[in-house]
């Protein structure tokens, strides 16, 4: 691991240092913003030339590198930072981090390319360009030291924070000024993959010491003069409106500001635009809400009113059933076969819907003033949420500052909510900042959840016991049914006859990313009829995917490893069980060994978690193996516990008494490994090694039990066995 | 209702309706959001704080039920992250998100105070009440340990 000295492990974290100038004409005082600027209240955030957009070097060599991702626990500061001293070659303890500037980029061409944060892509896919700045950085200065010593830049050496040629030497902080301003003819190539003295090691996620003491500023955390606060209830049943409401009861409660219907804004709503609610704002969060409360509303339910889980269910069993018209033949048709075989394999999966429920609730800061408007909210894009604000308060983007705070999880929910647009919206109306608060019912009740899924297998074996032809017939939920297919459609065990066909049930909810997205439900059905696949035909379940991706070196790869590091095997007495799973997402090849015990009674106890990830290169393996721990804590709560509970059109289990979370005692023993093919290919870490969890417990459950376990939550299951 | 909170050793006077969770007195009125909402309903422990030593969810709480007691939040446990668990949460890269680490953190300095030594089961028990979605879990166990070697 790198060797870090600790009192310099606190970072400088937010916008306002960012741009220099983000925060000019904005009064907020001086504690605050120093709480706001600072992620560590010891330090200053360094000053210094501004290399490029990307980062800026203090005359003492300090290095200030600007993340245009948001920072919501995956350690996209601390990536992003790694990428740029690697090119740049600074020492680590010498390296600081902020959030990046939405509103330089938005209005000055784009400079960071992009700055959204989700599916797994700020190494995987943007390290070519966070890499390029930093070369080009380090070039200028190699450049400027060159042309001050008059040598040719091919002599200067760039090394941990020195420039040098013979024997003239000089510091990055001394030639950082002349740098900024050295235009090169050509801009370097990054450096060859492998290559590196710091991408590959440990490093200690930067954004740690500000997270212990409470001084790391969320969306909700945001304080600024002359702030209200607003409770908002949308309709419980997505798609409803406000067809009246009596706010008078509200209104004579102490603090009320002002009570606000918001309107939708059009017929068919997309993730951010507004929806039909009503608003209280307050002097105080607890005012605005107790307020809310008292506010009679009747609401048009639309036609989502009458829908339930059950009903939806039902209409996909009866689906998986049939033909779909959705075909995506992937090699040969399985028909002909599997109806001559009189023993043919067929099974049949469910998951439900799920909410993300970060820990800190979507909550957003807006105050729409004369000449600025000015933003904190839940966000996974700060540039996107700068042209929403824009768009909602009518402003020029110019206008727009959008303020990075730290994000208290977002796991694919943070682009997928109108709450700033509410808090837009609601400023506007009244004149004053206003802080909104989903309380966590309101979260889980107006979340884009993740879809659910359910599978249909059929599979036909040949004489050595592997399938010579299988169909898959998955049903999705209408709004994105192509999260149906990730993993599904395409499978890499190579079965001669295959046929992937997709139905839609239907359904009002709306959907969106969550950590995974599509991948994450869609393992636990696909990865169990291949252990009934392998098991029907005497084979042993790690073997059978061996044998099955021969040639596929990614695959191999993760499996091979999986058999000398987990002692996977079928021979453990009864109520024990091992499973394995493999599940390719977000360019990641992962697998899974479960051990679990379950008791005659039924009582689940998972004894451990293997994961072997494959995801081509590892920047950081320290941060990378926090991220793999946290993956499968993700999916072992909804494996377990989850299941959105829907009836009369709405989500009724909306907060944690009824929608239940792993907790402490609940998480087994992981163990991670990396079997990285390392061979300029990237895929991600952030959410990769949750998708074979699922199945590799419920393969487990299995090998302990004789039980499949065909739906989740899997607590809801008999596990008893004699 | 005037009341008058003891905070971190500081002596607040605040106006507010007496059923209003102390939670809320901290971070709206008082201005320490340290101490973080997360459901309103005592699940998920985002909100605990010490009252007169106990773990305590603030969110749980009215704000009178406090007045004349010793209240510390996450930024009284100590005044550069010095406390046993903050150097072990730090050593350990144990937040992710962070969000809700302030609970987690003031839970665990809890069990500390009552059990230097504690046994996993023993941790399981005291930190059941704290939910992590980024799923920290594992290192929490871990930096609690940690943190009882540097307590010692």
């Amino acid at each position: 691991m790198t060797n870090v000295d600790l009192s310099r492990r606190s970072f400088v974290t937010s916008a306002l240092a960012a741009g220099g100038g983000l925060m000019l004409g904005f009064h907020v005082p001086v504690a605050q913003a120093a709480n706001l600027v600072m992620g560590d209240a010891s330090k200053a955030p360094a000053e210094g030339p501004e290399i490029n957009a990307w980062l800026t070097i203090d005359p003492k060599g300090v290095v200030t590198v600007r993340t245009p991702h948001t920072e919501m626990g995956q350690g996209g500061m601390t990536s992003v930072a790694q990428l740029i001293a690697e090119e740049l070659n600074v020492p680590w303890k010498d390296v600081r981090a902020v959030l990046a500037d939405a509103n330089r980029h938005v209005n000055r061409g784009q400079e960071y390319k992009d700055m959204s944060t989700g599916s797994s892509n700020l190494v995987r896919n943007r390290h070519p360009h966070i890499m390029q700045a930093g070369a080009s950085a380090r070039e200028r200065l190699r450049e400027a030291a060159a042309l001050k010593w008059g040598v040719p830049r091919a002599q200067v050496k760039a090394e941990q924070g020195m420039l040098s040629a013979g024997s003239n030497k000089g510091t990055y902080g001394e030639f950082a000024s002349a740098a900024a301003s050295v235009k090169l003819a050509e801009e370097p190539k990054i450096k060859a993959y492998g290559d590196w003295w710091l991408l590959g090691k440990d490093a200690p996620r930067m954004d740690v010491a500000v997270k212990v003491d409470g001084s790391a500023i969320y969306p909700i955390d945001v304080r600024v003069p002359g702030m209200v606060y607003a409770a908002v209830k949308a309709c419980p049943v997505p798609g409803g409106k406000v067809k009246s409401f009596d706010a008078s009861a509200a209104k004579e409660r102490p603090g009320v500001v002002a009570v606000i219907e918001l309107k939708q804004s059009k017929d068919k709503l997309a993730n951010s635009d507004l929806r039909s609610a009503v608003a209280v704002v307050a002097d105080s969060f607890y005012r605005a809400k107790t307020a809310l409360d008292l506010v009679k509303i009747e609401w048009d339910f639309g036609p989502g009113a009458s829908m339930s889980f059950a009903a939806m269910d039902k209409q996909a069993v009866d689906l998986m059933g049939k033909e779909a018209k959705h075909v995506e033949e992937v090699r040969g048709d399985p028909r002909p076969l599997l109806a001559a075989d009189g023993k043919a394999i067929k099974s049949e999966f469910m998951r439900p819907y799920e909410a993300h429920a970060p820990m800190c609730p979507p909550s957003a800061v807006a105050h729409v003033a004369k000449d600025r408007v000015d933003v904190w909210s839940f966000t996974q894009d700060v540039s996107a949420l700068l042209r929403l604000t824009a768009n909602q308060a009518g402003r020029d983007t110019k206008d727009v500052f959008v303020h990075a705070t730290y994000q208290g999880g977002a796991f694919g929910l943070g682009n997928a909510v109108d709450l700033p647009r509410q808090a837009v919206e609601l400023s506007k109306q009244v004149g004053k900042p206003v802080k909104v608060i989903w309380t966590r019912e309101e979260d889980t009740a107006q979340a884009r959840s993740r879809p659910p899924v359910w599978a249909h297998f059929e599979a036909s074996l040949d004489e050595k016991g592997l399938p010579k032809a299988m169909l898959s017939r998955a049903v999705a939920e209408p709004n994105v049914p192509a999260y149906a297919d990730r993993g599904i459609a395409n499978i890499p065990y190579a079965i001669p006859h295959y046929r992937y066909e997709r139905h839609v049930a239907a359904s009002h909810m709306p959907v969106g990313p969550n950590r995974a997205p599509g991948s994450n439900s869609n393992g636990f059905l696909m990865e169990q009829f291949i252990d009934e696949m392998a098991l029907a035909g005497g084979w042993d379940p790690l073997e059978w995917r061996i044998k099955m991706t021969e040639g596929n070196e990614r695959w191999q790869r993760v499996l091979l490893k999986m058999k000398e590091v987990a002692g996977f095997t079928t021979k453990l007495p009864k109520g024990q069980g091992m499973g394995v799973a493999v599940v390719e997402s977000h360019g990641s090849t992962v697998g899974v060994c479960a051990t679990v015990e379950v008791s005659r009674r039924g009582s689940l106890s998972i004894e451990k978690i293997v994961v072997v990830s494959n995801t081509g290169y590892v920047i950081n393996p320290r941060a990378a193996h926090e991220q793999v721990k946290g993956c499968v804590a993700w999916e072992l709560s909804h494996v377990l516990h989850g299941g959105l509970d829907i009836r009369e059109g709405r989500v009724n289990n909306v907060n944690f008494n009824n929608y239940k979370m792993l907790r402490l005692p609940d998480m087994p023993k992981v163990e991670s490994h990396f079997a990285m093919s390392e061979d300029k290919w990237w895929g991600g870490f952030g959410e990769t090694a949750g998708p074979p969890t699922p199945p590799a417990v419920a393969n487990a459950i299995f090998a302990a039990t004789g039980k499949r376990v065909r739906s989740t939550p899997i607590l809801k299951h008999d596990l008893s066995w004699a | 209702m005037k009341l008058t909170l003891n905070v971190n050793g500081a002596t607040h006077e605040v106006d507010v309706e007496a059923e209003t969770p102390l939670l809320w007195v901290l971070r709206d009125t008082i201005g320490l959001t340290g101490t973080k909402y997360g459901c309103g309903i005592a699940e998920c422990g985002a909100c605990m704080i010490h009252l007169d030593g106990q773990p305590t969810k603030a969110c749980n709480l009215n704000a009178a039920a406090a007045a004349g007691k010793k209240i510390v939040t996450i930024e009284g446990l100590s005044k550069d992250r010095s406390h046993p668990i903050q150097k072990a949460w730090i050593e350990h890269t144990v937040p992710q998100c962070g969000y809700c680490q302030s609970g987690q953190i003031m839970s665990a300095a809890a069990l500390l105070q009552k059990n230097p030594k504690p046994t996993d089961r023993q941790i399981d028990e005291a930190m059941a009440g704290n939910i992590c979605r980024c799923g920290t879990y594992l290192q929490i166990r871990e930096a609690i340990h940690a943190a009882a070697k540097i307590g010692a």
